[in-house]
């Protein structure tokens, strides 16, 4: 077992790094503040190729591995967790289910625009009625002749508004399972301007402000045929299986805010004076530092490993990576939640101001033991593997 | 068109300047960079790529960990990698130095060759036009424009207040400064693509047409009797004021110096 990075992720690590220090870092506050999506830097990243970065280069990606993807995530979290989620959902959401279940056709048709960010990739599953249920779903798909006409709603779609291709989730028909009627999904590829698809009201977020998170409306939405993603009710398998690795960059962007706020806080620590000398030469603060900078490494092992195990997968077509997936997020939101907390602490009434990162990491944090699957969701998901 | 780029891995300043017992740079134990002025000059290179298509090598001399920054330059888009690396050379000055990037230009086809102004190890800006000399072909230096016309290439030539036109037929060399442009960032392909590849390696014996005479500390004219870590700095001062209050404050400030 060699715990080492190769000399190539070691090179992308330095170039994300880079990139967060220099184009994203001045304006996390400023994005924050105002919650307008960042709009330049997404176009910047675009040209440096973190938009298609686990996508092949026969479809205009970067041919690099999840391990690669993940670690361009956590790089941006660590100064931006907006920034962060747009590359993660973008990538794991859109892209990742094209490639995985997209015909030859749709992978040509949209994998070359997505991955060199010309365009931006978002996911409508959650609906008003059904987030972790994903029996609840209310939107509804009709074949008439040769289109889907769709009709529903979608809530809470990251890169909402901003995207321009999504991968989302109707029912298609109502069968019966062990007498109980069951439904149906398939997924569907919509493009952005197709008739009778309008955007809804913009959620006011806790955190990650930056991001578009908005209401996705189908009405009477004429989807051609062709735009359904895989096969005809398999889209609760595809829906599960693309959240897996989903949740594999949303571990990624906890890790990263983890890390920036320890990365704040030591630097505080030295530099901030009490009673004579600087915090960090206070027991507990040492300590605290040392809890949580051990959390983060573990983390960052869970990440890795979750990573790793999805490019296994991405080799042999076999290897299962969900439940790596789920104890990565599991463990990297709550140490995200548990490491911005101290670290506001620590930070003492500057922390709380928004003049300090910490106090938007913190806010940030909170939304990565809630999406793409609660922290609950994800004991659910470890626990099934041990008692199947 | 072939375009060679001469770049140099510099320490990071970012990271502590460490000094051999002989006074020359403990390269070895030192984060290092990309010379600002060669990236930008193999950026100008890189467009030059894009615009009218060319093939860019960039040569570097260096201990064998040099190797990195030719990585980084084949990650940003160079297509070809040389190292030359040799026990014999180390400790060259800007003399031994463009006998060196001389003796591996001869076994090269160019048509533009460009090299940074200057390193912020040595400072010397010497290294470009002494191989321009050594190959006998015109130097440009101190580009801040750069463009392509026919065989020839047109350089704005930066002085403190003012800027020369220049025009030279190709073959010729072009000094870059770093505010040539913005250097583009690695990608992430290009850095998967970069490890893989091969990187040609030379040694004193792949040098043509240089005299032993001329190459390493030996053939050096410049002897370095004591080189040093500058003094650094304190902390500033660091205050928050309205623009109006702060200029009052700053023109104080010098004032209460005698600055002005």
């Amino acid at each position: 077992m060699d715990f080492t990075l190769s000399k190539k992720h070691e090179m992308a690590r330095t170039l994300f790094r880079e990139f967060a220090e220099k184009e994203v870092k001045p304006l996390a506050q400023e994005v924050d503040e105002t919650e307008e999506f960042p709009r330049a830097t997404v176009e910047k990243m675009a040209k440096a190729g973190f938009m298609g970065i686990p996508v092949p280069k026969e479809y205009g990606g970067q041919g690099c591995d999840v391990l690669t993807y993940a670690m361009c995530v956590e790089e941006l979290a660590k100064v931006c967790g907006t920034t962060a989620v747009i590359v993660s959902a973008h990538t794991s959401l859109c892209c990742d289910p094209i490639l995985t279940y997209g015909t030859e056709e749709q992978k040509q048709k949209y994998l070359p625009d997505l991955a060199a960010g010309r365009k931006i990739g978002a996911f409508g599953l959650t609906e008003p009625g059904a987030g972790t249920d994903a029996q609840g779903q209310q939107t509804k798909a009709v074949l008439d002749g040769d289109e889907w006409v769709v009709n529903g709603s979608k809530i809470f779609i990251t890169n909402g508004k901003e995207a321009d291709i999504y991968v989302i989730f109707a029912v298609t028909a109502i069968t019966e399972k062990k007498g109980r009627p069951f439904k149906e999904i398939s997924a569907f590829i919509v493009e952005k301007g197709t008739p009778g698809f309008t955007f809804g009201t913009k959620e006011k977020k806790m955190g990650i402000r930056g991001s578009s998170t908005y209401e996705l409306i189908f009405t009477d939405c004429r989807i051609p045929k062709e735009n359904m993603l895989g096969q005809q009710g398999k889209g609760f398998n595809i829906a599960m299986h693309t959240l897996d690795g989903g949740r594999i960059g949303i571990a990624a962007q906890a890790l990263g805010i983890g890390e920036g706020a320890l990365e704040r806080t030591i630097e505080y620590t030295k530099e901030r004076k009490q009673f004579g000398r600087s915090l960090s030469a206070f027991q507990n603060t040492q300590f605290q530092l040392a809890d949580m900078a051990t959390k983060a490494q573990a983390a960052q092992f869970l990440v890795y490993k979750a990573a790793c195990t999805k490019d296994q997968y991405t080799r042999d077509h076999k290897t299962s990576y969900g439940v790596e997936a789920a104890m990565a997020k599991l463990y990297a939101a709550e140490m995200a939640m548990e490491v911005t907390t101290k670290a506001v602490q620590l930070h003492g009434g500057y922390g709380y101001t928004r003049e300090y990162d910490v106090e938007r990491m913190m806010r940030d944090a909170k939304i990565t033991e809630i999406y793409e699957g609660t922290s609950e969701v994800q004991r659910m998901v470890i626990s099934a593997a041990l008692l199947k | 068109m072939k375009i060679v780029v001469c770049i140099k891995q510099v320490p990071d300043t970012k990271g502590g300047v460490k000094f051999n017992p002989d006074g020359t740079l403990d390269r070895a134990a030192m984060m290092t960079i990309m010379n600002p002025d060669d990236k930008a000059g193999l950026e100008a290179a890189l467009r030059l790529k894009d615009q009218y298509g060319a093939e860019v090598t960039v040569l570097t001399m260096g201990l064998p960990k040099a190797e990195d920054v030719l990585r980084e330059a084949l990650a940003m888009g160079a297509d070809k990698g040389v190292l030359v690396t040799d026990r014999v050379l180390g400790g060259a000055d800007t003399w031994a130095t463009s006998q060196t990037l001389a003796g591996a230009l001869r076994n090269m086809e160019y048509d533009l060759i460009i090299t940074g102004r200057q390193a912020i190890d040595g400072d010397t800006a010497q290294v470009g036009p002494q191989i321009s000399e050594h190959l006998n072909i015109p130097v440009i230096s101190y580009a801040q424009n750069l463009k392509v016309e026919g065989d020839s290439v047109v350089v704005e030539r930066q002085f403190d207040d003012r800027y020369h036109v220049l025009k030279a037929k190709m073959p010729c060399l072009v000094t870059a400064l770093a505010e040539l442009n913005e250097p583009r960032y690695m990608t992430p392909g290009g850095i998967f693509d970069a490890c893989e590849a091969q990187i040609t390696v030379w040694g004193r014996a792949d040098l043509k047409d240089v005299e032993d005479s001329n190459l390493g500390l030996k053939g050096s004219p410049t002897q370095i009797a004591k080189a040093s870590d500058k003094v650094r700095k304190g902390a500033g001062e660091k205050v928050a004021l309205d623009p109006s209050e702060a200029v009052d404050y700053i023109v104080g400030k010098l004032k209460d110096r005698h600055v002005i």
